[in-house]
């Protein structure tokens, strides 16, 4: 038995509502993807601004 | 707009069918086309995941212009049969729904770009959007008849984009050429359109040139401009982006071009009703090819580049 009873509206708006999870789901998911190619990318510097604690390693991922 | 819209009765839920086609898909398709085509034929590579990425988030901002454009003009498409079955004039969504998805996708759209391409791919989607929602759907399309020339700078925007998503770089002739093409062949393309959708504009009392200059106005305008895209198209062989397959294409298309809008510009409206504007149907679906082939013919020739082949 579902803990509340569905209403209405739920199964009026199911197929909305499942269309736009699947694509903020797809959203997160190319944005993690996207992070990930830039962060791993030759160019991709730390901010000097940030790079306080990161030792003297400015450049990540690179192959400089 | 008018407040009629905003008073509609809805009889069923939006679906997400009806959200998508609030974003104009089809000029949506155009929109990545182009893009790509721009991004691929500049000279710097681009990962393949920021790629997708920016177009995706281009397409995105393209499709917020286009809720918006339904928001503002939701009473003239309510009157016009080419699009009275929109989203908004149909009664499956509401215009207030096509403003806040409109506003809320633009936002996102130019912010994405902005972090996964850089800053000056965001500005100019930003300047798109801006240029085609309020200049042209809240100002020139219902105030003048060089609305369509002067609007078409909006869908003539996205090589460009493409180009700046690859290069960072707006300072060279190569995507201007891309976006010369696009805004040279929007007003023949859709003059042709105004022709034979005769009453639509009437109707709607959009001032078209048809209406605030005459068909006759008209057919010349539209070998005017066609002659002056011919000699951008072919021209634009012998550039960086062209070579031998972009000119053999250019040749045959211009050609076939040139010659619908002479045989437009022949006729009158006694020859034209004759055979239900049949030539300037024609010449319509050809536009669609002309674009698509011109377009085809440039990625043809950034594709051949690392092999050898491709350019001079």
């Amino acid at each position: 038995m579902a803990l509340r009873p569905e209403h209405e509206i739920h199964e009026r708006r199911k197929g909305l509502n499942i269309g736009v999870g699947l694509m903020l789901g797809s959203f997160v998911l190319l944005i993690m993807v996207l992070t990930f190619s830039k962060i791993t990318s030759p160019e991709f510097q730390v901010p000097a601004s940030q790079a306080q604690g990161v030792g003297e390693q400015l450049t990540t991922g690179g192959t400089n | 707009m008018t407040d009629a819209t905003d008073t509609q009765i809805f009889d069923a839920e939006p679906q997400l069918g009806d959200y998508y086609a609030l974003m104009k898909p089809r000029v949506m398709q155009l929109v990545v086309f182009t893009a790509v085509v721009g991004m691929l034929a500049a000279p710097i590579a681009v990962n393949p995941v920021i790629g997708f990425a920016s177009i995706l988030f281009l397409a995105i901002g393209a499709g917020a212009s286009g809720a918006l454009n339904m928001w503002w003009d939701a009473d003239i498409d309510a009157v016009m049969k080419r699009t009275a079955k929109r989203p908004i004039p149909a009664g499956k969504i509401s215009a207030q729904s096509a403003m806040y998805l409109g506003v809320a996708l633009s936002g996102l759209s130019v912010m994405m770009l902005s972090l996964s391409a850089n800053l000056l791919a965001g500005f100019m989607l930003a300047f798109t959007i801006f240029f085609y929602v309020v200049p042209y759907s809240m100002w020139l399309k219902r105030s003048t008849p060089q609305n369509i020339v002067i609007g078409g700078a909006a869908g003539a925007f996205p090589p460009v984009i493409g180009w700046i998503i690859a290069t960072g770089d707006i300072m060279v002739l190569e995507p201007w050429l891309m976006f010369a093409l696009i805004f040279m062949w929007t007003p023949p393309h859709f003059w042709a359109l105004a022709l034979f959708m005769r009453n639509d504009y009437d109707d709607a009392k959009v001032p078209m040139l048809t209406v605030t200059h005459g068909r006759r106005a008209t057919r010349n305008h539209i070998l005017g401009y066609t002659i002056l895209l011919v000699i951008l198209a072919v021209a634009t062989a012998f550039t960086a982006i062209g070579g031998w397959v972009y000119l053999a294409t250019a040749l045959v298309l211009n050609a076939l071009f040139l010659k619908g809008a002479y045989d437009i510009w022949q006729r009158d409206e006694v020859m034209s009703e004759a055979d239900n504007f049949a030539v300037e149907r024609k010449f319509f679906r050809l536009s669609l090819w002309y674009l698509f082939a011109h377009f085809g013919a440039i990625l043809l020739e950034a594709a051949l580049k690392p092999f050898g082949m491709g350019g001079w």
